[in-house]
């Protein structure tokens, strides 16, 4: 069974159809590319997987529970956790508690144990410490982890926004165009850092990518989409010579 | 890392009792006037009205403008029942206490259920059914036979003085600290911060939404206990929304999401109108004009969002001289 | 026939927060600010009146120099205190206009003081017999006058290339900006307009209920308020609906409920109507793009 089943997936906003019959099955563990030209309809596929909008119609399978009409933070429990496109942290906060803010649902303290500083506070709090550590030692961030998520260089509020979803302990994770604006030294890392996550945390990743070099380079199967609904989908050799794809992104 | 909190704790704890100490001797003594004290009582009081709404304002990032009417609740309350029980003959302090408690109580349960339809609305919406809500709560207090009506309530128990006031202020202020420290404060503060992101990271915005909320409401209500218990006469035309703006400019003024910052200016506006009090006219002039001002050029309020640590500032001999050693190394001689 | 009385009583104070309102609307619709010192500006308006009106002005001059010292003024405050604010957060701006309004208010407390002045009657008061009925000739007045103002308004907006302006830069600043619209200048002719329906609606409520006083604007700005979010906030045939609804349900209130608890009626309209449908009766519903 595949970790996130999708069918027919339809969103109408007024009279306009941002995306139409839209379906992908993704197994756990796969690196699952989704591209298409500019206002294809990406983003708001995300939205629609992550609960920010609701679809019109259509079906969402998330490790077998059907996740359509969830609230977002419901369905980051049932697995998926997703980074955005215009990048959203938690601007006054440090870069380690950007990420224990993710790690909320693991920490197994109450409220009262927090007022009163019981001893169970203690001990989740060290373990919240230490696990946002480890996480931003995979993205050599350890350094930065009192800076404010603000003060952060572009490339490495990218990477915090990756770790901070990661943090999540998720089954899926649906990363926004995250090598937006970085260099070509910076993609090759975040490709690495890409399998790394995959193989260590054994999780299922979508990404939606403008560039070529990335989704060609570590996706396995891709998708592609052009005024939201499917041209294609195969695997990078095959959409490279798909004559729908480069008319897509080349015109006529 | 604990270690070290530790010792901050107690270096925190000793303060707090010498303050206490300091405070006891001064008003005991005589050197400080009774009317001086009542002085005290009255900044305590909004030390704990300002902080319960930072809570609120501060670190959920939402203006609510009827904390007033938490406070008009807390105070009918508290006085109710402290009325209903002052015949039992208990010591007056635990007689305080549980009226606080059964003030907080209720009022918490009101401010859950305006938070219902409230929390669901956001920024400038949130704002007026607040305030809506704050209204109709003065004027149904105003029209109930229970609350004494238009005329006020009299004959509550006057209970409150600046030791056990002073003691209350410190539990509250403690409270709000731990909890703002713990990941159930780290969510509040996310959704202040980024509210789509919150929910993308798992957090369930409409609980913690609703959980600040309500504890905001029940340490108003605890301060309007105070403040009925310290006036020992209600009138309803006390909670409208002036006194949810003069709550709000102490939050302002000393910094949302700061404690300190509240605490400070508390003692600034309290102090103030007293040393002003040949000018009682030009008070609300001065408040609005230092709102306007300090809206235009200091947003952030006296401290912004830090806190003073006490273990930090006695540190500061230690780290001066840590620094002119490293300048000293760097300037490459010997004293 | 009582009924019928009531209605019309209604029609007097639904003009006055229906003119009232349509500042609040239109300053909202523009940079999306709850001005809350509009009730003061309506207050000023009655002042200004006043003093006129001890002068022995006619009523002609009354209106239209009260309505333009109070414009002059509404844009004024606009650019000393919700200028430097516009691309602070919301929260900063929305406190800032708290404290004008209480400025203002304590201003005219020093002025003129605590004490109610007693508004001299620049329009005797007559009552017209319509159908069997005794209608004040004021009501008449206030709500022929209303309409009056409401009408020029809408074609103000509709016709004229400032009225586009302001309808433009409510959609969308930058573009307005972009398209070469003096975008400072067309949000001073907002506050000058909205301000200038404020001290209208506050003469006629100074014509009506003759009392002056520095709080005059808190409670009809409130409710005022309350029929701007009622008709749809930013939405200016909304305004003008919301004041008459409201107008009719706190008059019928007062005369079969009760009058004590007519305010809680009004802020109970406004929670349900933020609660039900924020954008109100003639709003549209938006959505956040992520």
């Amino acid at each position: 069974m595949a970790l996130l089943d999708v069918k027919d997936l339809t969103i109408k906003f007024g009279g306009l159809t941002a995306v139409d019959g839209f379906e992908i099955s993704i197994e756990s563990g796969e690196l699952r590319g989704l591209i298409g030209p500019n206002g294809a309809g990406k983003t708001t596929v995300f939205n629609m997987l992550t609960g920010v909008y609701l679809p019109t119609s259509g079906s969402i399978v998330l490790d077998g529970k059907n996740v359509v009409g969830k609230q977002p933070y419901d369905i980051v429990e049932a697995g998926a956790a997703r980074t955005f496109q215009n990048i959203r942290l938690f601007k006054e906060l440090t870069v380690e508690d950007n990420v224990k803010i993710a790690y909320h649902k693991q920490m197994k303290y109450n409220i009262i144990d927090g007022i009163f500083r019981l001893p169970s506070y203690w001990n989740e709090e060290k373990k919240a410490h230490n696990y946002a550590m480890e996480l931003l030692d995979i993205f050599d961030m350890r350094q930065s982890a009192q800076s404010l998520a603000k003060n952060l260089p572009y490339g490495k509020q990218r990477k915090l926004e990756i770790a901070r979803a990661l943090a999540t302990n998720p089954k899926i994770l649906l990363l926004d165009e995250p090598a937006a604006g970085m260099n070509p030294q910076e993609t090759k890392e975040l490709m690495e850092t890409i399998y790394l996550i995959r193989d260590k945390f054994k999780i299922a990743i979508l990404l939606i990518e403008h560039d070529m070099n990335l989704v060609m380079g570590i996706c396995e199967k891709i998708t592609v989409i052009d005024y939201g609904k499917i041209i294609a989908v195969g695997d990078p050799d095959q959409i490279k010579s798909n004559p729908n794809v480069i008319k897509a992104y080349l015109g006529e | 890392m604990a270690g070290k909190n530790k010792k901050s704790n107690v270096i925190n704890l000793i303060a707090i009792i010498l303050v206490f100490v300091l405070l006891n001797i001064l008003t005991t003594s005589g050197i400080v006037s009774r009317y001086f004290a009542g002085i005290l009582v009255t900044c305590f009081i909004n030390i704990v009205m300002a902080s319960s709404l930072n809570l609120t304002v501060g670190y959920l990032g939402q203006l609510a403008l009827g904390h007033a009417g938490f406070m008009a609740v807390g105070a009918y309350a508290s006085a109710l029942f402290s009325i209903a029980i002052n015949e039992m003959g208990m010591p007056a302090t635990i007689q305080l206490v549980l009226s606080l408690i059964v003030a907080g109580i209720i009022t918490a349960i009101i401010g859950y259920l305006i938070g219902l339809p409230a929390l669901r609305l956001k920024g400038d919406y949130l704002a007026i059914i607040t305030l809506g809500f704050g209204e109709i709560i003065r004027v149904a207090i105003n029209n109930f036979k229970f609350t004494g009506g238009a005329q006020g309530l009299t004959g509550i128990p006057k209970i409150v003085n600046s030791n056990n006031s002073y003691w209350v202020t410190i539990v509250v202020l403690v409270v709000l600290y731990t909890l703002t420290r713990s990941r159930h404060g780290r969510a509040m503060k996310s959704i202040m911060e980024d509210e789509i992101a919150s929910e993308a990271v798992g957090i369930d915005t409409i609980k913690f939404k609703a959980l600040g909320f309500t504890i905001s409401a029940f340490f108003a209500g605890v301060g309007g206990g105070l403040y009925a218990q310290y006036t020992a006469f209600l009138d309803p035309s006390t909670f409208g929304f002036m006194k949810s703006v003069e709550i709000l400019t102490i939050v302002i003024l000393g910094g949302m999401g700061s404690l300190t910052g509240t605490v400070v200016a508390s003692f600034i506006l309290t102090l103030l109108p007293e040393l002003l009090r040949d000018f009682a006219e030009y008070r609300m002039l001065l408040y609005s004009a230092v709102l306007i001002i300090m809206m235009i050029f200091r947003p952030q309020g006296i401290l912004g969002t830090k806190e003073f640590s006490l273990t930090g500032a006695l540190r500061i001999p230690a780290a001066i001289r840590e620094k002119k050693r490293a300048q000293n190394d760097a300037e490459g001689g010997d004293l | 026939m009582v009924f019928i009385q009531q209605l019309i009583n209604g029609l007097q104070v639904g003009s006055i927060y229906a003119v009232i309102a349509l500042g609040y609307t239109m300053v909202y619709g523009i940079i999306k600010l709850i001005n809350f010192a509009h009730g003061e500006i309506m207050m000023m308006g009655a002042y200004f009146a006043f003093i006129l009106a001890l002068v022995g002005a006619p009523v002609w001059a009354i209106f239209l120099i009260s309505m333009t010292l109070t414009a002059l003024l509404g844009m004024a405050v606009e650019r000393i205190a919700y200028k430097p604010l516009r691309n602070s957060p919301r929260i900063s701006a929305l406190i800032t206009a708290i404290a004008m309004s209480y400025l203002l208010q304590n201003i005219a407390l020093l002025i003129f003081g605590a004490d109610p002045k007693v508004m001299p009657s620049i329009i005797p008061n007559k009552p017209i017999n319509i159908g069997g009925l005794q209608v004040s000739n004021i009501t008449i007045i206030t709500f022929l006058v209303s309409v009056l103002f409401m009408i020029l308004l809408t074609l103000f907006i509709n016709k004229t290339k400032a009225g586009k302006a302001m309808r433009a830069v409510s959609e969308d600043t930058d573009a307005a900006m972009l398209m070469g619209i003096n975008v400072d200048r067309t949000i001073s002719i907002t506050f000058a307009i909205g301000s200038a329906l404020g001290a209208l609606g506050g003469i006629l409520y100074a014509v009506a209920y003759t009392q002056v006083l520095p709080t005059l604007g808190v409670l009809p700005g409130l409710k005022a308020f309350v029929a701007a979010v009622l008709g749809g906030i930013g939405i200016v045939p909304g305004a003008m609906l919301g004041g008459f609804i409201l107008g009719f349900i706190e008059t019928l209130a007062k005369a079969y409920i009760s009058s004590r608890w007519s305010d809680a009626i009004a802020f109970s309209i406004l929670i349900v109507v933020l609660s039900v449908k924020p954008t109100g009766i003639l709003g549209k519903n938006t959505r956040e793009k992520v």
